[in-house]
C-alpha cells in the first residue's frame, strides 16, 4: 500500500468518499483521536478553521453555474485534512495531510485534477480568520466564508470565482451532529447553500464568464462509517422555489441508512431521519469501466417530492488517485432545480 | 550413412583427447574472458540503471541553487505560485566509520519510487503514519542492515534490495534531523504536467537554477569510457582466445585429411560432410562456450568487488559486488563463442571443401597458407595508418580505441613479414650447414606459428602499453600525493564553531592552520566544487600546477584570479587566460590548472573571501595543519584530547596516503589481472601451435636425423627455435607497448577520466616480462621436444617408408 493510497484509505473513512470493502477494518478505531458527541456547540469563526485532533475534516464546495449563453457547467473545489496522528506540528514533522480536488464540468467534458501537502510548511492548511483554505496556488479566502474567491487550475482548466452568501450557514442531523449509521458513527457537519457565484472559467477554448449558485459543506470526524458500509449517494439540490434539500444513502451490507435536511429559502432546516427519503437508480451509464446510476428517482413523501435527478453529463468521474463520481445534476419531476451528486464506491 | 560418418568424425577426437580438450578449453577462455567482462559490466550497467529508476534520477528537472541549499520557504513559495514541484534533502552522514548517503524525499508530494512502491506492496507493509512522522522509518539495503541496526538512537530500519548500495532512503521529515538540516532543502524536482499558467520561475525564484534532466551528469555516461575500456580488453582476451582455436581445429582438419578422403571415397558428398562437419563444430563452440561462461560467471564474480571499489572510488558510482545470472551477457557469450569458432574455423572449412577427391593426404598443401606474405603486411600497415587517421580526424574516446585497435591488429598483420625478414637476414649470415638449416626450417615454420606468434605479440604489447600506463600512473599518483597532501594533520570538527575553537587553539602552536572549506556549486558544466584557500607558502611551493600564467598564486589570492582543476580545463577547454563564469555575478579569469587525480568532478580554487562571498555559510569544520612532522603524533593526541574529538577526526598524513594508494591500487586490480589472463592465453596458443605443427614436422626432421644428428640435439634445437621466434617476438612487441602506453595515457586517459599522465619507462619490467615470454615458450617447446627425445628411431624410419 502506497502512502497516496493509504490517504485515501483513511478518506474512505468519509462516507462521501467510501469505496471498497477492504477498508472497513480501519473504520473501527479512533485511536487517538476524538471522537464527535451529539452536544456540540459550535464556536464561529474557529470552526471554520481545522481540528487537528480530528482524523479528517474538509471543506466541500460545488456549484451550478451558467455561461452568459446559457450553457451550463459545474465546478467542484475540495481540500481534505486527514491526520497521521492527532495533533499539528511544525514544518515536516506535521502529521497532518492535505488533498486537494478540483474539478470542472461542462455538458460534454469533466475536467479534474488533483494535489497533495503536508501540512507544517505553509503548503496547505486553512486558517479561520481571516479565513482561508488553500493547497499550492488553489484557494478559498475572504474575511469570513461569507464572501470568499474562489481559485483552481489543472493542466488545462481553471476557474477563478467570487461567492457571496445570500443566506445564513445551516447545520445538518441534530444541530450539526450528522449521524451516518444505525450503529450511531456521526460527523460534525454544516453547510453554507445559498451562495450566488459569478467569475471566470479557463477553457482550452478560452475563459467563460459564468453566474449561478454555489454549496459549501464543512464536516469533520475520526470514524464516521460503520463496517459494513461500502458507499455513499449524496445529493445537493437546489429547487428553483428556493428551497434545498441534503441527501445521501450509506450503502450497507446489512441495510442502507439514510439521511436529509429539507432547507427553506430562508434557512430553516427540518432533519429527516432515516428511511423517509427513497432512492431509487432509473439508468446506469458506463464509467470507467464501471456501471455507474447517472439518472436517479428521489422522493420524499412527507414534502411531496418526486423528482427526476440526471447527471448533466455522465463522465464525471474524478480518476484521482482515489475515484469516485462527483458532477452536477437537472432536477426534474414535482420540483425542477439543479445540484451536485456525488457517488462512491461502484 | 550420417551416423557412420558422426562416427567417423567422432573417432577422431577419441584418438586426439588432448587435442579436444584444447579445442574447448580454448573456447572455454575465450568466451569466460569475454563473458566476465560483459557480466561485470552488465552488473554495472544494471546497478546506474536501478539506481536512476528507482530514485527517478534524470528523469525529471531540477532546480538547485548555485551555491548551497534552497531554504524551505523558497519550496513553499513555488507551491503557492502553483509549480508542481517535490523537495529533496540529501547528504552524508557517517555510521561507525562508514559514510552513507541520506536521501530524504517528501514522500506526500515525490513521484513513487519503485524502491517504495516494492516495500508497501510487501507481505508485511509498513504504517505509512509511522513513516511519515516521527521517528520515522530508514529504508537501506540489506547489507547496510546490519550497521544501521546496530547503532542506537537511529529511527527503525527496513530492508529493500531495490535500492542503490550505500544509500538510506527515508521520508525528508527524518532525513532533515538525520543530517541537521532542519527546514533546509537540497534540490527542488520538476513535476511533469504543470498547471496551465504558472509565473515564470525567473520571476519567483530568480536565484535558482534549472538543470534539465538531460543535462544531468548521470552515472552511465560518466562510466562509459571505462566499460569501454574493460570492454575493449574482453574483446582483445577474446581473439587471443581464439588463436588457440584456430590452431585446434587446423591441426584438426589436417589430421583427418586421410579419413575425409576416404569418406569421399566411399560416396559420402561434400555437401554433407560440410554440414556435419559444421554441426560438430557448434556442438564443441556451445560445450565450450558453456564451459566459458561457467568460467566467466566465476570470473566475474571474482573481480567484481574490485572493480565496484573502482567505480566508487573514480565516479562515487555505486555497484553492488554481487554477480548475477543475466541472460543478456550469457547469449552474448554463447554467440561470440559460436561465431568465434565459426571465424577461427572458417578458413580450415573452406580449405576442406575446395579439397579434390584424390588430393594426397599430405600436410603440406595445409601449410601452404601465405600467411606472411607482403599482402598481409600491407593490409596491416593500412590498419595502423587507417587507426591513426581515424585518431587525428574525428578525435575522442572511440576514436582512440580505434587507433589502439588498428595499432593492435595491422602490427599483428605485420608480425609474420617483420619476422620472416629478420630470418632470412640470419640466414644469409648463417655459416655452416645446421645453422643454414635451422634459420630456413624456422621460416618454413613460421605460417604455422605465425597466429600464435600474433597472440602473443598482442598480449605482450597490451602487457608493456598497460604496465607501463599503471607505473607511470602511479608514479605520478605518489608524487602528486606528496604535492597535496602536504599538510602533517588534518582535522574535521564537528561544527563550525568548534572549528574557531581549534583553529585558534591551534594557532599559537604550529606554524599554519589551513581551513579547507568548499561548497558544490551548481554549474553548467556539471556540479562544480568551489574552494577556498588562505594565502600561505605551502600552496606557493607544492600546489600541483600543470600550467599556470606568471603571478599566479597573488592573483588567486588578491581575488583576482581562479585556478581550475585538470578535468575541468579538458572537459571545457578552458585554460590560464579565459575565464570561468563561477556564478552568475562572479566571473574571474583562470590563473593556472591543476592535477587533480581520482575525482570526476569539476573543481576550482578562489581566495578565502572570495569563496565566503559565494557561499557564507560554507563549512568552516576541516583544516591541514603545518607542523614539524615529529610533532604530528604527539599533536593529534593533544586535539583529540582537548577538543574531545573521535579518532578519525584527526588523521596523519602518512595514513591519508595509505588510504589514497589503497584506493589506487584497487583501481587497477582488474587490469592486471586480466593483463596476466591474457598472457596465459597466449602461452597456451603457442602451445596448441607447437603441437600442431609437430605432427607435421616428423618429415622434415627425419632427414636431418638421417643425416647425422641425434634426438638429443634435434630436441635442443627445438627448443631454441620456440624461444627464438618468442624472443623476436618480444622484441618487436616493445615498440608497440610503448606506442600503446602512450596511446593509454595521452588519448584515452584524457578522454575516459579527464587527466593526461607523463609516461614513464620501466625496462626491469619489460626484462621481466620478456624473462617470462621467453619461460612460457620454452615450456610451450618443451612438450614436442620431449616427444622427440623419446620418439624411438623406428617411427622416424617409418618417415621414410609411409606414403605421406
Amino acid at each position: 500500500m502506497n502512502v497516496r493510497t493509504w490517504l485515501i484509505v483513511l478518506l474512505l473513512l468519509i462516507p462521501g468518499l467510501s469505496r471498497a470493502q477492504g477498508y472497513a477494518g480501519l473504520g473501527g478505531s479512533a485511536e487517538g483521536f476524538t471522537v464527535p458527541q451529539p452536544d456540540y456547540t459550535f464556536q464561529f469563526p474557529q470552526d471554520h478553521g481545522p481540528h487537528p485532533e480530528y482524523r479528517i475534516e474538509w471543506w466541500y464546495l460545488t456549484a451550478n453555474l451558467k455561461g452568459e449563453d446559457g450553457r451550463d457547467y459545474g465546478i467542484q473545489w475540495t481540500l481534505f485534512r486527514s491526520a497521521l496522528k492527532p495533533h499539528e506540528a511544525e514544518g515536516w514533522q506535521s502529521p497532518q495531510i492535505w488533498m486537494g480536488h478540483a474539478a470542472l464540468t461542462t455538458p460534454d467534458k469533466h475536467y479534474f485534477a488533483e494535489r497533495l501537502s503536508r501540512g507544517g510548511i505553509g503548503q496547505a492548511g486553512v486558517t479561520a480568520e481571516p479565513f482561508e483554505a488553500w493547497i499550492d496556488e488553489w484557494h478559498m479566502r475572504g474575511d469570513d466564508p461569507s464572501a470568499v474567491n474562489l481559485s483552481a487550475n489543472g493542466a488545462d482548466f481553471g476557474y477563478d470565482l467570487q461567492l457571496t452568501a445570500k443566506g445564513p450557514l445551516v447545520f445538518h442531523g441534530q444541530n450539526g451532529y450528522s449521524v451516518k449509521s444505525a450503529d450511531g458513527q456521526a460527523s460534525y457537519y454544516y453547510s453554507q447553500p445559498f451562495y450566488e457565484v459569478q467569475g471566470l472559467l479557463r477553457l482550452p477554448d478560452g475563459d467563460v464568464p459564468v453566474t449561478g449558485q454555489g454549496w459549501l459543506d464543512r464536516e469533520w470526524s475520526s470514524q464516521p462509517l460503520a463496517a459494513d458500509q461500502s458507499g455513499w449517494d449524496w445529493f445537493s439540490l437546489s429547487f428553483d422555489d428556493g428551497d434545498k434539500m441534503m441527501a445521501f444513502r450509506l450503502r450497507g451490507e446489512r441495510s442502507d441508512f439514510t439521511a436529509a435536511t429539507w432547507i427553506t429559502a430562508d434557512g430553516t432546516t427540518t432533519a429527516i431521519p432515516d428511511g423517509e427519503v427513497a432512492f431509487e437508480p432509473l439508468t446506469t451509464s458506463l464509467v470507467a469501466g464501471r456501471d455507474i446510476p447517472v439518472r436517479w428517482r428521489v422522493t420524499l413523501p412527507t414534502r411531496d417530492l418526486d423528482v427526476e435527478v440526471s447527471a448533466l453529463t455522465p463522465d464525471a468521474w474524478m480518476a484521482t488517485r482515489f475515484e469516485y463520481w462527483e458532477g452536477p445534476v437537472q432536477i426534474s419531476g414535482s420540483h425542477s432545480g439543479r445540484g451536485y451528486l456525488e457517488m462512491t464506491g461502484y | 550413412m550420417t551416423m557412420a560418418v558422426i562416427q567417423a568424425l567422432a573417432s577422431h577426437w577419441r584418438a586426439h583427447r588432448l587435442q579436444l580438450m584444447t579445442l574447448l578449453v580454448g573456447l572455454a577462455l575465450a568466451t569466460g574472458l569475454w563473458s566476465a567482462v560483459q557480466a561485470i559490466n552488465a552488473e554495472a550497467r544494471a546497478s546506474y540503471g536501478r539506481a536512476a529508476d528507482q530514485l527517478a534520477l534524470g528523469q525529471f528537472d531540477e532546480l538547485h541553487h548555485p551555491n548551497g541549499p534552497i531554504p524551505l520557504s523558497r519550496y513553499v513559495e513555488l507551491r503557492r505560485a502553483g509549480w508542481q514541484v517535490a523537495a529533496v534533502l540529501e547528504g552524508p552522514i557517517r555510521i561507525q566509520g562508514q559514510t552513507v548517503r541520506v536521501l530524504g524525499v517528501d514522500m506526500v508530494a515525490y513521484p513513487a519510487l519503485p524502491a517504495i512502491t516494492q516495500m508497501e506492496q510487501s507481505g508485511t507493509p509498513p504504517d505509512p503514519a509511522d513513516m511519515l512522522t516521527a521517528p520515522g522509518l530508514l529504508l537501506t539495503t540489506p547489507a547496510l542492515g546490519p550497521l544501521l541496526n546496530g547503532q542506537t538512537g537511529l529511527p527503525p530500519v527496513l530492508i529493500s534490495d531495490a535500492l542503490p548500495p550505500d544509500l538510506i532512503l527515508t521520508d525528508i521529515g527524518v532525513a532533515e534531523v538525520l543530517l541537521n538540516q532542519s527546514g533546509k532543502v537540497s534540490h527542488l524536482i520538476i513535476l511533469p504536467d504543470q498547471p496551465g499558467a504558472v509565473p515564470p520561475l525567473t520571476d519567483i525564484a530568480p536565484e535558482l537554477d534549472r538543470i534539465l534532466a538531460r543535462e544531468q551528469l548521470d552515472t552511465a555516461q560518466l562510466t562509459h569510457s571505462f566499460h569501454l575500456n574493460l570492454s575493449a580488453f574482453g574483446l582483445l582476451s577474446f581473439a587471443v582466445g581464439l588463436f588457440i582455436v584456430h590452431g585446434t581445429v587446423g591441426l584438426a582438419f589436417a589430421q583427418r585429411r586421410g579419413m575425409i578422403r576416404t569418406l569421399r571415397a566411399l560416396g559420402v558428398s561434400m555437401r554433407r560432410l560440410v554440414w556435419l562437419i559444421m554441426a560438430e563444430l557448434s556442438v564443441l563452440a556451445i560445450i565450450g562456450g558453456t564451459l566459458g561462461l561457467v568460467l566467466g560467471f566465476f570470473l566475474a564474480g571474482a573481480l567484481l568487488p574490485d572493480v565496484a571499489a573502482t567505480l566508487r572510488g573514480l565516479y562515487g558510482a555505486p555497484i553492488s559486488g554481487q554477480i548475477s545470472l543475466q541472460p543478456q551477457w550469457a547469449l552474448s557469450g554463447l554467440a561470440m563463442a559460436l561465431g568465434g569458432t565459426f571465424l577461427a574455423s572458417g578458413h580450415a572449412l573452406y580449405r576442406l571443401s575446395r579439397m579434390p577427391v584424390l588430393s594426397g593426404a599430405g600436410l603440406q598443401a595445409w601449410r601452404s597458407a601465405a600467411s606472411g606474405s607482403w599482402i598481409v603486411a600491407i593490409a596491416g600497415v593500412a590498419a595502423i595508418v587507417g587507426g591513426i587517421l581515424a585518431l587525428l580526424l574525428f578525435g575522442g574516446l572511440v576514436a582512440g580505441f580505434v587507433m589502439v585497435a588498428g595499432m593492435l591488429v595491422g602490427s599483428a598483420l605485420v608480425l609474420p613479414y617483420a619476422l620472416s625478414l629478420v630470418l632470412i637476414l640470419f640466414q644469409r649470415s648463417a655459416k655452416g650447414p645446421i645453422a643454414q638449416w635451422v634459420w630456413s626450417d624456422m621460416r618454413a615454420q613460421l605460417p604455422g606459428l605465425s597466429l600464435a606468434l600474433m597472440a602473443l605479440l598482442l598480449a605482450l604489447a597490451a602487457n608493456i602499453g598497460v604496465g607501463t600506463m599503471v607505473s607511470s600512473f602511479r608514479l605520478t599518483f605518489t608524487g602528486w600525493l606528496d604535492q597535496r597532501l602536504t599538510s602533517e594533520l588534518y582535522v574535521t570538527t564537528a561544527t563550525d564553531q568548534q572549528g574557531r575553537d581549534v583553529a585558534e587553539w591551534l594557532s599559537f602552536q604550529v606554524d599554519a592552520v589551513l581551513p579547507i572549506r568548499s561548497v558544490e556549486l551548481a554549474h553548467s558544466s556539471g556540479p562544480l566544487f568551489l574552494y577556498g584557500i588562505i594565502d600561505d607558502q605551502t600552496y606557493r611551493e607544492k600546489w600541483p600546477l600543470i600550467s599556470a600564467s606568471d603571478g599566479v598564486w597573488d592573483r588567486v589570492i588578491d581575488g583576482t584570479a581562479v585556478l581550475v582543476n585538470e578535468q575541468l580545463a579538458r572537459r571545457e577547454n578552458l585554460w590560464p587566460g579565459q575565464s570561468l563564469v563561477i556564478t552568475p555575478t562572479l566571473t574571474l579569469t583562470i590563473a593556472g590548472v591543476y592535477s587533480d587525480y581520482g575525482n570526476p568532478t569539476g573543481q576550482a580554487i578562489v581566495s578565502m573571501p572570495r569563496l565566503d562571498e559565494v557561499a557564507p555559510n560554507a563549512e568552516a569544520r576541516r583544516f591541514g595543519i603545518r607542523v614539524a612532522p615529529g610533532r604530528a603524533t604527539e599533536l593529534a593526541q593533544a586535539l583529540r584530547e582537548e577538543f574531545d574529538l573521535p579518532p578519525r577526526a584527526v588523521v596523519q598524513q602518512a595514513v591519508m596516503k595509505a588510504q589514497s594508494m589503497a584506493v589506487f591500487e584497487k583501481t587497477f586490480v582488474v587490469t592486471s589481472a586480466l593483463n596476466i589472463l591474457t598472457l596465459g592465453v597466449a602461452g597456451f596458443a603457442i602451445l596448441t601451435s607447437l603441437l600442431t605443427l609437430w605432427t607435421q614436422r616428423l618429415p622434415q626432421i627425419a632427414p636431418v636425423w638421417a643425416l647425422g644428428l641425434t634426438r638429443t640435439e634435434l630436441a635442443r634445437l627445438e627448443l631454441l627455435r620456440s624461444v627464438l621466434l618468442a624472443a623476436l617476438t618480444a622484441v618487436l612487441a616493445l615498440p608497440l607497448g610503448l606506442a600503446l602506453a602512450w596511446a593509454l595515457l595521452s588519448v584515452i586517459n584524457v578522454e575516459a577520466f579527464g587527466w593526461k599522465l607523463p609516461m614513464y619507462l620501466f625496462p626491469l619490467d619489460w626484462a621481466y616480462l620478456l624473462g617470462l615470454t621467453l619461460l612460457a615458450a620454452a615450456i610451450a617447446a618443451a612438450l614436442p621436444a620431449a616427444r622427440l627425445l623419446r620418439m624411438p628411431p623406428a617411427d622416424l624410419l617409418k618417415v621414410f617408408a609411409n606414403e605421406r
